[in-house]
């Protein structure tokens, strides 16, 4: 996060974590582990009225930002998230609203009750192995007519049995298209999976051949694929700046920890030995701020370098966030692998969030392809 | 701790208008590099007359700068800067990607050797020296570590002694860089022998080219012979050219330090230098350089190096520049500069290794055919240096857990003792 806030921004934030620390205190955090929604009853709605789901959504339909940059005023909510290791399918529910939003009116009806945290949009984009590469879409999505059909398997979705509908990215023939598809549409089947993250839920969501109007269509058909690359950029600085909040949090933790933990009649702060490696874990942690920052500027600006700096930040938080995290476990000794010590809850987050929209792996490949494009076109 | 001239000009130049009017030079008046073949210190050895040729060619350019007055962008106007800010230097900066740039005169001459002056040195000693810099004229080399400490720079045995308006110095210096082709030393001494170590030194400046400095150049494990050892016996350094207060040089020494880690963080508003993230010598571009070269663009694993280095390089610019403005807006101690010194031996580190990988066996191997494959090996072994050279990571990392993170500070025996009485080891 950024040093210097604006005063909106600032109240902003506050006001989110405020919020948080009193709806989902570790405590109910803990309580939600085995609850199907991870979350309290109407958490989301009222997350909502505090502005979580409308920042990417331009006020005439029902959205608006704190400053002129809605995706910049949106990673200080992720920032709260990630300190707070915070329940809700803040990065699924903001890019699917954005993309429904990007279409016009088309969809004015589905914007306004995610905005209002009334429905929450998932986005449908990675598919099982052996189609789990990066990137890589086999659902297809046919014109019939009036209608669509859909059909295959998306996996993982985020939000699975709380959406009440998905943003479903498929292909037709060549390019892509994305469908609107309501959860309870015939042929629809929706099957939890385990996750690593104590609150957030994914599922595995099959279309067997769902039919729809032909309206479900989210922009043009066939035409997706540059809305599609939107939104993996927003999903990779949400991610980042969740992830970053975690790593601050479980840092500061370690810090305290270090001062207090006495081992041989000394705290563990003064082995230099352990010194070094919280030299490291705060470089990691100040790039991983700085990186988010950049590419949340660059992604909201439409630079020219915003898919590389959106992929550098998935990547180095994705790498060095999992690095800080187990090193703060590591530092903490046994007590950190338990599940009574609260530092998993960031270890969980921080891990679900290397793993969506694009492992640090798949975002070098990314950045390889940028890097040489732009080096072969000089 | 800044040599930026903090106050504001009314109708200054924007940051727009001096990106435009630093294009128009650039392009006008340097060379685009070449692809391929980065012949640095690391990669190759280069022969004298060559170096020679380089840093004439520095000389040129920085003139070049001063003559169309982007030399010195956050260098104060009495003293031949323009007065802007660090933003300013940033669009200068970026305009040169791709581009020839003074590479031998940014440090040490302009930090930390030219900042230190502007923190500590005399209006006189500004005026006299400060436009000299910015026009090429003057290339300062650091008189710091010594044979028989490298880390610790405050336990420096070069002796000063007073003699009437004069002083006398004795001793050896280490780890210059260039000593051979530069003009003006920054150098720490010790004035006092009786009282702490951080109490007793003095900071002077003197010319290199005299009788009694004896220069020796180093081979280093790749053949370099940039850095050189100096030796001086009986020298004679006037007394105005004393920069601080006699034995208060430890003051000018932590802003000698602070200075030199921000130059090594790419992060200091008086260096002039393209982003790292471009193309251009460390730049990430040579990452594919080297893989074209390698006839390995298509090989997913030579593209996980690519996109690892692209990455750490990408980062590194928005790090220099959160701490930055950290430090400047009091949320950071200025201490946190170590923090962009480990992360830029991060970025030379990937710059300097995967080449090589990419190289395989040409690597170990290679003649004048292989372009930017040339000399990776040497560059892979030398390069530590970049770990060792301007402040070792070790003790970056005992300044940021110590002085950014409060923890307590490692044990020593040397504070509170007079420097004489302080324990040495049989060789110093």
């Amino acid at each position: 996060m950024r040093w210097e806030l604006t005063s909106d921004q600032q109240f902003f934030r506050e006001t989110t974590a405020r919020f948080l620390e009193d709806q989902v205190p570790v405590a109910t955090l803990r309580a939600l582990r085995d609850d199907p929604l991870g979350a309290p009853p109407d958490y989301w709605r009222r997350g909502a009225e505090l502005g979580w789901t409308s920042l990417l959504v331009g006020e005439r339909l029902g959205g608006g930002s704190i400053s002129d940059a809605g995706l910049v005023d949106l990673t200080l909510v992720a920032h709260e998230f990630g300190r707070h290791a915070a329940p809700g399918p803040l990065t699924t529910a903001n890019v699917a609203v954005a993309a429904l939003a990007a279409a016009g009116d088309a969809h004015a009806a589905a914007v306004a009750a995610v905005v209002a945290g009334e429905s929450v949009v998932s986005w449908a984009y990675g598919e099982p192995i052996p189609h789990d590469g990066f990137g890589t879409v086999t659902l297809e999505v046919r014109d019939d007519g009036d209608s669509v059909v859909v059909a295959g398997v998306k996996r993982p979705v985020e939000a699975a049995t709380q959406a009440d509908a998905f943003l479903v990215t498929g292909r037709s023939g060549d390019g892509l298209t994305q469908v609107l598809v309501p959860a309870d549409a015939v042929g629809v089947a929706i099957t939890p999976l385990t996750t690593v993250d104590l609150t957030r839920r994914c599922g595995t969501v099959s279309f067997a051949d769902v039919r729809l109007p032909a309206s479900a269509v989210v922009g043009e058909m066939g035409g997706a694929a540059e809305q599609v690359e939107h939104q993996v950029r927003l999903a990779s600085v949400l991610c980042a700046a969740e992830t970053t909040g975690a790593m601050q949090r479980a840092f500061e933790m370690t810090v305290e920890w270090a001062f207090e933990r006495y081992s041989f009649g000394r705290p563990l702060a003064s082995y230099q030995a352990l010194k070094h490696r919280f030299a490291d874990m705060k470089m990691w942690l100040e790039a991983s701020h700085a990186a988010s920052d950049a590419a949340a500027d660059a992604v909201a600006e439409g630079a020219v370098d915003a898919a590389a700096r959106a992929s550098a930040a998935k990547a180095y938080t994705g790498d060095q966030g999992s690095e800080l995290a187990h090193e703060c476990v590591q530092l903490h000794g046994g007590i950190g692998v338990t599940f009574e010590h609260d530092l998993h809850l960031f270890l969980r987050r921080i891990t679900l969030n290397r793993s969506l929209y694009g492992t640090p792996a798949d975002h070098r490949q990314r950045l390889a392809a940028l890097l040489i494009a732009r080096e072969e076109a000089a | 701790m800044s040599a930026v001239d903090e106050t504001t000009e009314t109708a200054a130049e924007s940051v727009e208008e001096l990106g435009a009017r630093a294009r128009a030079f650039i392009r006008a008046n340097l060379r685009p590099l070449g692809r391929g073949g980065h012949r640095d210190f690391a990669r190759s050895v280069v022969p004298d007359d060559e170096e020679i040729a380089s840093v004439t060619r520095a000389r040129e350019i920085q003139r070049m700068l001063w003559d169309h007055d982007l030399a010195g962008v956050c260098v104060p106007r009495e003293y031949g800067g323009l007065g802007l800010t660090p933003a300013h230097q940033q669009a200068l900066n970026e305009e040169l990607a791709g581009y020839e740039f003074p590479y031998h005169l940014q440090t040490p001459t302009m930090s930390p050797c030219m900042a230190v002056l502007l923190d500590f040195g005399t209006h006189e000693q500004k005026l006299r020296h400060v436009p000299a810099i910015l026009k090429g004229e003057e290339i300062w080399i650091q008189f710091l570590s010594e044979p028989s400490g490298g880390s610790d720079v405050a336990g420096a045995l070069t002796t000063a002694v007073r003699d009437g308006d004069e002083w006398i110095l004795n001793g050896s210096k280490v780890w210059s860089t260039g000593a051979w082709w530069s003009d003006w030393a920054l150098c720490l001494a010790r004035t006092n022998w009786d009282v702490p170590k951080h109490r007793g030194l003095t900071v002077f400046m003197f010319p290199i080219d005299q009788a009694e400095i004896e220069i020796q150049r180093i081979e280093m494990l790749n053949g370099n012979k940039e850095f050189c050892q100096e030796f001086m016996t009986d020298l004679r350094v006037p007394d105005t050219d004393r920069i601080g207060e006699v034995d208060q040089g430890w003051t000018v020494g932590i802003g000698w330090m602070f200075h030199e880690r921000m130059a090594m963080a790419h992060n200091e508003p008086v260096i002039t230098w393209p982003p790292v993230g471009g193309h251009g010598i460390y730049g990430a571009g040579l990452l594919v350089d080297a893989a074209r070269q390698a006839a390995r663009l298509d090989d997913p694993l030579a593209r996980d190096l690519i996109g690892r280095g692209y990455t750490t390089a990408l980062v590194g610019d928005p790090l220099q520049r959160r701490l930055g403005e950290g430090i400047a807006g009091g949320h950071l101690s200025d201490q946190a500069a170590s923090i962009g010194r480990l992360y830029g031996w991060e970025v030379m580190k990937a710059m300097l290794t995967i080449p090589f990988e990419l190289a395989g066996a040409t690597g170990a191997a290679w003649d004048d055919d292989d372009g930017a494959l040339y000399g990776t090996g040497h560059a892979y072994m030398v390069r530590q240096a970049i770990a060792i050279a301007g402040g070792t990571i070790e003790m970056a990392r005992n300044v940021i857990s110590e002085r950014v993170l409060g923890m307590p500070r490692e044990q020593s025996f040397d504070r509170e003792v007079p420097f004489r009485d302080v324990p040495r080891g049989p060789t110093s």
